[in-house]
């Protein structure tokens, strides 16, 4: 009874927890999904946004302006990773693990130090652990509005045009669509988003982390997948699609509080994350290659298997006598 | 109109693979031309067309449109005055997004693409009727996603993207070579309903000669990189695909080595 009680205790701090990387999945989702980028600058971005916010709010500048101030340090990182990408033509992957590498550096000197702790009762925070249902009622909050908003976006003409050039690279350039603007605006938006949910994170936990970006990446798919495959049935509307990978988010942490309640050592978590992810990405190449033949072809294979023992005994006694 | 001046390329200059894939082009389209290019494997026809679209940029000479030299301006700047179908059905539309998006991405090529709602209800119904036209019944199926429908049907929302803005010039890159017979035939009856009634300048690459005398009023024949023939007037209403053979050997000193060419 007790541990159940202790599983149900945990819940709202799970579901604040799976708000704030919900957004972070909402701005994964517009680099992995819309521009079809595997962008890792978000392990970095995440953790820029955490060491802003941090920094300035607790050298007392409101804490609004904190998080717009991380908000945009985001989005240069988005900025820089985009450069290498498009101007330096780096592979996305490599340009986000250059951007990630330097971001590591740079959150250090942002936060002077490894660990930065913000006391909620000593400055004023939007969010904090300490009252997790005003937490969560402001977290719902900033979902819906960042929902709404790029909901409104992708409906405009340049938001169209940033889902074709995800889509279709020649013909977007075909019909006048610069791509490379376009990459570069949706790394800008996605790290943005990031570096939103990192200041929140640190709001909410109480303090930055130098290392707290680590395998930020894979969390952010994670909720992206679970975000799709449940809520990818319901609907293609655009906004439940988004409000999905949110859920996805607050999914991934209602589950990951199960399995520490049932008592699995925490340390193996982000192996258990890596899994999971790499499971639901292989599943897609899996099945059409391995576990799409008809029956037919089921059948013809097993004769042909057949036939080929048969020969070989029969070779095997024609070359014995 | 269109004005290629001593235009050449070659690719992977200076290595093994090097391949001259253009040597000095020169050419010159009236307005209202619908010049269809014909010639063998790597004769130059798609590299022509792509030194127009400005997919690369040429090792020397100048593009010009309309008096405007264009040779230094980015593909997707050009993308202003040209309307470009590809011979690959899937190049031409996003496969993810809706018929009708597609077609508002079009309606806006050479636009600044701002904040406003990228389809507008008056839109809808001037693409319901343009789709008409088609006769496909894609006037119902606007939220339809591009990925699901056909070959042909792609080729035809292409076409249409492609001229509904009125291009300056109508580049068609073997835009039927990847259909069944049938609806190439109905793609290329688009074709020359299009340009017909917009009153277009063409340039349309193909592999079938009958294609090729059949529509448009200048043919132009490349080999090896080089114009070698270009037959305009009365000259190419009258032409046949023998009259055509002979004249090819005559002027390249070979014979026509296409056999996709002779049997389609």
């Amino acid at each position: 009874m007790d541990f159940i009680l202790s599983l149900l205790r945990s819940m709202p701090g799970a579901i604040s927890l799976g708000l704030i990387w919900g957004i972070m999945a909402i701005g994964v989702y517009i680099t992995y999904k819309i521009l079809d980028i595997a962008d890792l600058t978000v392990d970095g971005s995440i953790c820029t946004g955490a060491c802003v916010c941090a920094i300035l709010t607790v050298n007392g500048v409101n804490v609004w302006i904190a998080v717009l101030a991380a908000v945009v340090a985001g989005m240069l990182t988005g900025l820089i990773t985009g450069f290498f990408h498009t101007v330096l033509g780096i592979p996305a992957i490599l340009a986000g693990i250059l951007t990630q590498l330097m971001l590591w550096s740079i959150n250090l000197k942002i936060l002077g130090k490894a660990n930065l702790g913000i006391n909620a009762r000593a400055v004023k925070v939007i969010v904090t652990q300490l009252d997790k249902s005003k937490a969560i009622m402001a977290l719902i909050g900033f979902v819906a509005v960042v929902i709404l908003l790029l909901y409104l976006f992708f409906g405009t003409e340049l938001g169209c045009s940033l889902r074709a050039t995800g889509c279709n690279q020649n013909m977007s350039h075909a019909q006048g669509i610069n791509n490379r603007f376009n990459k570069i605006l949706g790394l800008i938006l996605s790290n943005g988003l990031v570096a939103l949910s990192g200041a929140l994170l640190a709001q909410y936990q109480g303090f930055a982390d130098i290392n707290m970006g680590r395998g930020a990446i894979v969390i952010g798919l994670a909720a992206v997948i679970i975000g799709d495959a449940i809520f990818g049935h319901i609907s293609v509307n655009f906004g439940v699609r988004l409000a999905g990978v949110a859920l996805g988010g607050v999914i991934y942490y209602v589950v990951y509080q199960l399995v520490v309640w049932f008592g699995l050592d925490p340390e193996l978590l982000k192996m258990l994350s890596a899994l999971v992810v790499a499971v639901f990405l292989a599943v897609p190449y899996v099945k059409s290659t391995y576990f799409s033949y008809t029956p037919r072809f089921k059948a013809e294979r097993k004769a042909r298997k057949i036939a080929a023992r048969k020969a070989k005994k029969a070779a095997k006694k024609g070359g014995n006598s | 109109m269109l004005e290629l001046k001593n235009i050449s390329k070659t690719f992977n200059a200076g290595t093994v693979n090097e391949k001259v894939a253009l040597k000095n082009i020169n050419l010159t389209l009236e307005d209202g031309d619908f010049v269809t290019i014909i010639g063998g494997n790597g004769a130059g026809k798609s590299t022509m067309l792509n030194a127009v679209a400005g997919t690369w940029l040429p090792d020397c000479g100048s593009v010009i449109v309309d008096g405007v030299d264009i040779t230094d301006m980015p593909e997707y700047k050009r993308a202003k005055f040209l309307g470009r179908v590809f011979q690959d059905p899937r190049m031409g539309t996003a496969t993810d997004m809706w018929l009708e998006e597609n077609l508002a991405i079009a309606k806006r090529r050479g636009k600044s693409r701002t904040l406003r709602w990228a389809i507008t209800r008056k839109e809808r119904d001037e693409y319901r009727e343009m789709l008409k036209q088609l006769d496909l019944g894609l006037e119902h199926r606007l939220t339809t996603k591009m990925g699901l429908f056909s070959g042909g049907q792609r080729q035809a929302v292409t076409l249409l993207m492609a001229t509904m803005n009125k291009p300056k010039l109508l580049l068609l890159d073997e835009h039927t070579a990847a259909l069944d017979p049938k609806t190439a035939a109905k793609v290329l009856e688009l074709t020359d309903k299009f340009i017909t009634e917009g009153k277009l300048t063409a340039l349309m690459v193909t592999h079938n000669m009958k294609d090729a005398i059949a529509h448009g009023n200048r043919l132009i024949m490349m080999n090896a990189g080089q114009i070698i023939l270009d037959i305009k007037g009365e000259e190419k209403k009258n032409l046949t695909v023998e009259m055509l053979l002979e004249q090819f050997s005559k002027a390249s000193g070979t014979e026509f080595m296409n056999d996709r060419a002779l049997l389609a």
